[in-house]
């Protein structure tokens, strides 16, 4: 087993909260640390116990499936003891609020806190309250970093280099974390970025945030290296945000024909749950450009890097 | 009507040798101010050593400005039904500590004041136990519910100074139509929290900000499109009527523009929204957290601009206390609301010193205007009028300590700020009720 001081430390701070908070060469750091685990994990006999003897508690206020276990498999492959906790059915529902719960964990002494809330900067405000490493797994609207590293490290493994590449975001902007976190990611990397969704799914300033806006997908994805889709929420597309699933789809919809505005070779991406039918047809969505399943797998590479690097920033005898 | 002062001093004494601010009654300079039986016998460049004769206790102030007692017309207590978050008497330590001498309550308590009883309850509690006056506003639906009118005329006949429904924006237009045309009447003033509320749905101001934190935001119009209807029905009815706090530059148009038209409008702003702006809100300070939300910096400079020229009348406090309960959560879940009433002054002060306030014009916003407004007798430096006044050091550092702060609650978004000027003793009907320890 290789000890923490033999390993360069990579991240600055104790914590990874938000892409907004890393530099790019922190950033490049991390996605090479992933992809020598994705190397790894194509090996039969895959572990690598650098978190032996470490605990990581996976709190998750907000029901997910993927990153949920994502972060688990990341955990157990490096030997750290990991739990799950589904806050929606515990202490939450009794009236314990997030900080309560959060300090009761953390006198247990975990080493990792894998978070995920509905509310924007609840993972902040437990990370101040708390003496282990958090890892922001989604906060409401605001940040889910280690979704935007490893739609960056499937970028770039397809095509190299993320610097120069056009990529085209296309939904719910409004209300989606992914599309928060990968603007911020993308810019840093030296991408350039375009947000593409019906004005009542943009938010206010987002002209600002460093992207090219569009409101139709034939001048979003002309060209366009890259088309990222997002989830639109069932309960959002009812006349609410927009009229309907019907008229949402004409217009939003990625399908064939709207693909091939973009470039021949553009790769199509999605966090996941797909609404096939409604934001992406199913012939792209399992076509050949299609590196939505390859997204998962690296989600367990960026997030396996993700532990090891925060792990680096503990020193001797003052964690564990 | 105010809590009697019970409490005041019979002695005769003076203070000499202030430099004296109450424009409302021309006063801008150097003298002194005699008392009598909690009233003000003589005030002005007249009042010396040697006029007051011989046996008056008398007290040198040294150059330091002596400016009437303010009046609050937005303080939030917990007292009836929140006692954890303040009490009367704990607001009235932190309001006398602030050079606040009047306190006028809002009604969103537990039981709401919508009642005479109650009305008659917060004035005997406040005869009681509160340092400073206290006067009600009361209801102007029951339950703040938004549906049925309050007992305006009941209320007023029992001590209430105004209708509010506080937090809450009357949102039925046709029964604030109703309560303006029967307040008119009686001669009751309508304070009303400019939102609609169907585009209120956020937690912070809609900006870029708010875009980058992931919160849902209030568009300043929700705030514009209310003061407008309001306006209308204004119009329509020809009753007097107060917008409790506006937050953004095109309110103050709106408010121009009813002023010009010469409409009983009259319309005040906090302190908050005149010192702070929607970036202080840094990584989710739920302290910032209030409603109206904070704003753009050009809308809070637009707001000072505001109060200089009059279109703003009055400056508020808008203190609301919160316990750490509702305010240690995750922003979009924890509660609005900062407190204010001791940092009030000195936070104004701040606008004097590096923003070209005029001084008397922050002390008429926060005394003799409210007080004109509200029909009080307080709020002015003359002879019969009660001896309520604050004496100040312009100049004199402080920080905000919350440890020392006077309030139950310690939700101050000025905590550890350094600020510059604050009141170093404060009188009560003649009577001191606070003074400040260096």
């Amino acid at each position: 087993m290789i000890s923490p001081s033999e390993r360069p430390k990579l991240l600055k701070g104790q914590h990874l909260l938000a892409v907004d908070d890393i530099s790019p060469l922190e950033i490049k750091a991390l996605l090479d640390l992933a992809q020598s685990y994705v190397s790894e994990d194509n090996k039969p006999r895959r572990r690598n116990p650098i978190l032996h003897g470490q605990t990581q508690v996976n709190l998750f206020f907000e029901a997910s499936t993927r990153t949920q276990s994502s972060f688990e498999i990341a955990g157990k492959r490096l030997g750290a003891d990991v739990m799950n906790m589904a806050m929606s059915s515990s202490a939450i529902s009794k009236g314990e609020t997030v900080l309560d719960t959060a300090m009761t964990i953390n006198a247990m002494r975990p080493n990792f806190l894998v978070v995920r809330h509905q509310s924007s900067g609840a993972v902040e405000l437990l990370a101040q309250k708390v003496s282990c490493s958090v890892i922001n797994a989604g906060d409401g609207q605001h940040e889910h970093p280690t979704q935007a590293l490893l739609d960056a490290l499937t970028i770039r493994r397809r095509k190299g280099v993320i610097e120069g590449l056009t990529v085209a975001i296309c939904g719910d902007i409004l209300h989606s974390r992914v599309a928060r976190s990968n603007i911020h990611m993308l810019n840093k990397l030296g991408a350039r970025v375009r947000v593409v969704a019906p004005s009542t799914l943009l938010p206010t300033g987002i002209a600002n945030f460093g992207v090219d806006v569009h409101r139709n997908m034939r001048d979003g994805l002309e060209g366009a290296d890259v088309v990222m889709m997002l989830r639109l929420q069932l309960e959002r597309m009812s006349g609410a945000f927009v009229p309907s699933q019907r008229e949402y789809y004409r217009f939003y919809g990625l399908n064939e024909e709207k693909l091939r505005y973009a470039k021949p070779d553009a790769l199509v991406m999605h966090p996941g749950p797909m609404n096939r039918g409604i934001e992406i047809d199913s012939n792209v969505a399992d076509g050949a450009q299609s590196v939505i399943r390859e997204q998962v797998e690296m989600g367990v590479a960026v997030r396996m890097a993700v532990l090891d690097a925060l792990s680096r920033n503990w020193q001797a005898g003052a964690k564990s | 009507m105010m809590s009697p002062a019970t409490k005041q001093s019979t002695q005769r004494k003076a203070y000499l040798n202030a430099s004296i601010v109450a424009p409302a009654q021309g006063l801008n300079g150097r003298g002194g101010i005699l008392v009598e039986d909690g009233w003000i016998l003589a005030v002005g460049p007249k009042v010396t050593k040697e006029s007051i004769g011989a046996g008056t206790m008398s007290f040198d102030c040294a150059g330091a400005t002596l400016i009437p007692g303010l009046i609050d017309m937005r303080v939030f207590t917990g007292e009836p039904g929140t006692e954890y978050r303040e009490t009367l008497a704990t607001a009235s330590e932190a309001a006398a500590a602030g050079g606040v001498t009047t306190m006028i309550v809002m009604p969103n308590t537990q039981p709401v004041i919508d009642d005479a009883a109650i009305v008659d309850f917060i004035l005997r509690r406040a005869r009681d136990t509160a340092l400073v006056r206290v006067a009600p506003m009361a209801a102007i639906t029951k339950g703040l519910a938004g549906e049925l009118m309050s007992e305006i005329g009941g209320l007023k006949e029992a001590g209430a100074v105004a209708v509010t429904d506080g937090t809450h924006c009357v949102a039925n237009a046709n029964l604030f139509r109703r309560a303006l045309t029967y307040a008119k009447d009686f001669d009751m003033l309508l304070v009303q929290h400019v939102e609609e509320s169907s585009l209120s749905t956020g937690v912070m101001n809609a900006s870029e900000t708010a875009s980058r934190l992931g919160l849902a935001g209030n568009p300043a119009m929700s705030e514009v499109i209310m003061l407008e209807r309001d306006i209308r029905l204004v119009e329509m009815t020809g009753a007097h009527y107060h917008a409790a706090q506006i937050s953004c530059a095109t309110s103050l148009e709106v408010i121009r523009g009813a002023k010009a038209k010469g409409l009983p409008v009259t319309c005040g702003v906090s302190i908050h929204h005149l010192t702070l702006n929607e970036n202080d809100i840094g990584a989710y300070r739920t302290f910032f957290k209030l409603s109206p939300p904070l704003r753009s910096e050009d809308d809070r400079r637009a707001l000072v601009a505001g109060v200089a020229d009059g279109t703003i009348d009055v400056i508020v406090s808008s203190h609301d206390p919160q316990s750490a309960d509702t305010k240690r959560l995750p922003f979009a879940e924890a509660a609005f609301g900062a407190i204010g009433l001791e940092t009030m002054l000195s936070a104004s002060l701040g606008l004097y010193h590096n923003e070209n306030m005029v001084l008397g014009r922050l002390v008429e916003a926060m005394s003799s205007k409210p007080a004109e407004i509200l029909g009080l007798e307080t709020g002015r430096l003359a002879p019969g009028a009660p001896a309520d006044f604050a004496v100040v050091d312009l100049n004199l550092n402080w920080t905000v300590d919350e440890t020392k702060l006077h309030s139950r609650s310690k939700n101050s978004p000025l905590e550890d700020r350094t600020l510059e000027g604050r009141v170093i003793e404060t009188v009560v009907a003649g009577r001191t009720v606070y003074a400040y320890a260096r």
